[in-house]
């Protein structure tokens, strides 16, 4: 199969490459919904779809088919040009997002499958991409002249913009801790010697596992969920303020496309999750080359180990994004939804500051390393993590006190109406 | 160049797919419309006014925020994929340049916490525990208050 790949010419072959990678996409975004609504029934105690087909998974596509034959309403309000195109443009980023995320192993006879383009802005052209999925939900919103939509497409592009800055600057400090913004070259770096040390050769250097990635990987985490509207950050979509957001106007298949899109997205971030911080195609954070050569009586099942490793690559990296989907779905089980103003405080003054202190880490780490080796790397990087702990604390209680605005509108609110409804419960009727 | 051959195709890919999910409901579908049916929905009730209204300017603050410091990052982007691997002597220099860098983009986001910008109503920002009063309801109850409710009635 590989020698056929090399023969052809490079057109063919991205053709080929492209077509691996949505073909499966587009196939398992029905596998996707039939799993959030079973697991999601198991976790509230009901049994779920279970009707159509085995288990129930054929239940997507029955319903797939079914909103293709509905009725197409279009409200005679709208601005028609834009209602058509606002799902196209929601679905977009979600196939398009992948085009440079590697789901297997960029070396040796699969590296000519994988990714689709292993071009150098790498993880920029994910940003890039995935930023444009704001013109779907506000376009929807704006088009559909329904004030709901109105609301929850202004409510969304709020939200996205809010989060898509502290996401920028998580991922930033893992490309400066690769050096690179090639997502083949992020995965080779974490497959190097653990925090650097020679003698851990035989631990992967998973970014998860380091102190600053850790705290990225939390920041990121949080962003995707609310890039992707998710519980608890589904304000848009919050049904009992604003009826169903940006997509209240919407019908048939274009209602699905919204919903096509936030999972495909949703399993698209898990892959980029997997790739930046887990190691991407890797089962476990181990070099098992570097054991075989180690200790020779596990020679042999090392062996095997990276064989399988290598080979069945794209199983592992779907089982860590199929893992991202679950804990998704976790999460929509067990959160309550957010405040809109919470919302907004926890990106602005709790992430933002958070990624930013991350990022001068990262920059410390990266120099301490450089100055004394993995010992200073270490070093430096908690003495980093201590100032810039502390000066966020300084940060976050300055911020917290009264504004500098705050002296004029406290002149403006009248206190005697803030008295105490004293309620005794001596008295009969309550209030004395 | 070579490899953004296969961007250009799977962006084309992407959107003939969005635009056959789009238009194909639309060919395939029923159209039986009535005057009811295509007023835009407002719980039942017929629409009041049209909704594209004037709306509150903290979106407008929202956003013009968001590209402030997104360019600001941005600016970084360069810089952070030579920095690992470069001499010692450009990194340590570029080190202290993006340390003061960072001070600057740190002090802007401050002000921006501190003068209430992204405090979204004023109803959580004139709560008494913000505006650094202590909260009446957490108070203990004084004789004083109680003349104050009684002298209401």
């Amino acid at each position: 199969m590989t020698d056929w790949l090399i023969q052809q010419s490079p057109a063919i072959q991205a053709t080929v490459r492209v077509l691996v990678f949505v073909l499966p996409l587009l196939l398992l975004v029905p596998g996707l919904i039939w799993w959030e609504r079973r697991l999601l029934s198991w976790m509230q105690d009901r049994i779920g779809p279970n009707r159509v087909g085995p288990f129930g998974l054929l239940q997507p596509i029955a319903d797939g088919v079914k909103l293709f034959f509905k009725e197409d309403i279009t409200p005679s309000t709208v601005d028609r040009a834009i209602y058509f195109v606002a799902p196209a443009v929601a679905l977009f980023p979600a196939f398009a997002i992948g085009g440079t995320l590697p789901w297997g192993p960029h070396y040796g006879p699969l590296m000519h499958w994988t990714p689709i383009a292993n071009v150098n802005i790498g993880i920029l052209y994910v940003l890039a991409i995935s930023s444009l999925g704001v013109y779907g939900v506000v376009l929807s919103g704006y088009a559909s002249n329904n004030k709901y939509s109105l609301l929850g497409g202004l409510r969304s592009s709020a939200q996205l913009i809010s989060y898509e800055l502290a996401m920028g600057v998580s991922l930033a400090c893992m490309v400066m801790a690769t050096g690179s913004l090639k997502m083949t070259d992020m995965i080779a770096a974490q497959m190097e010697p653990l925090w650097g040390i020679q003698s851990l050769g035989w631990l992967q250097n998973w970014f998860l596992f380091t102190p600053f990635g850790l705290i990225s990987a939390v920041v990121f985490l949080i962003c995707m969920v609310a890039e992707t509207n998710r519980t608890p950050f589904d304000l848009p979509e919050a049904e009992n303020e604003i009826i169903a957001g940006y997509h209240t106007e919407y019908s048939s298949m274009k209602f699905a496309v919204f919903f096509m899109g936030e999972y495909a997205t949703m399993f698209v971030f898990s892959g980029v999750f997997a790739t930046v911080f887990l190691g991407g195609w890797n089962l476990l954070p181990i070099n098992w080359d570097v054991v075989a050569a180690q200790v020779p009586a596990l020679a042999g099942i090392a062996r095997a180990m990276d064989g399988l490793t290598y080979w069945l690559a794209p199983i592992w990296f779907l089982g860590k994004c199929a893992t991202g989907i679950t804990f998704y779905i976790w999460l929509r089980a067990t959160l309550p939804r957010l405040r809109y103003d919470q919302l907004m405080s926890l990106g602005w003054k709790s992430l933002l500051p958070l990624a930013v202190a991350n990022f001068i880490v990262v920059a410390i780490w990266i120099m301490g390393t450089k100055l004394y080796g993995p010992g200073g790397g270490w070093a430096g990087g908690l003495l980093g993590l201590a100032i810039v702990y502390a000066l966020y604390l300084n940060f976050v209680s300055a911020t917290r006190k009264s504004g500098w605005g705050a002296k004029d509108r406290l002149a403006m609110v009248d206190k005697s109406a803030r008295t105490i409804d004293l309620v005794d419960p001596n008295v009969a009727g309550g209030t004395r | 160049m070579g490899d953004y051959i296969a961007i250009v195709i799977l962006v084309g890919l992407a959107a003939v797919i969005c635009g056959a999910m789009v238009s194909l409901s639309f060919v395939l579908g029923p159209k039986n419309t009535t005057p009811y049916k295509q007023s835009p929905y407002e719980c039942g009730v017929q629409p009041l006014g049209d909704a594209r209204e004037r709306f509150p300017i903290k979106f407008y603050l929202v956003a013009m925020l968001f590209i402030l410091f997104d360019i600001e990052v941005v600016f970084l982007w360069s810089w952070l994929t030579v920095f690992k691997n470069a001499d010692l002597a450009y990194q340590t220099f570029s080190f202290g340049a993006v340390m003061v860098y960072m001070v600057l983009w740190i002090i802007g986001d401050a002000y921006v916490i501190r003068v209430n910008a992204i405090d979204w109503d004023e109803t959580t920002s004139l709560h008494p525990a913000k505006l650094g009063e202590p909260d009446p309801a957490a108070l203990p109850v004084t004789a004083r208050d109680l003349e104050l409710v009684g002298g209401a009635r």
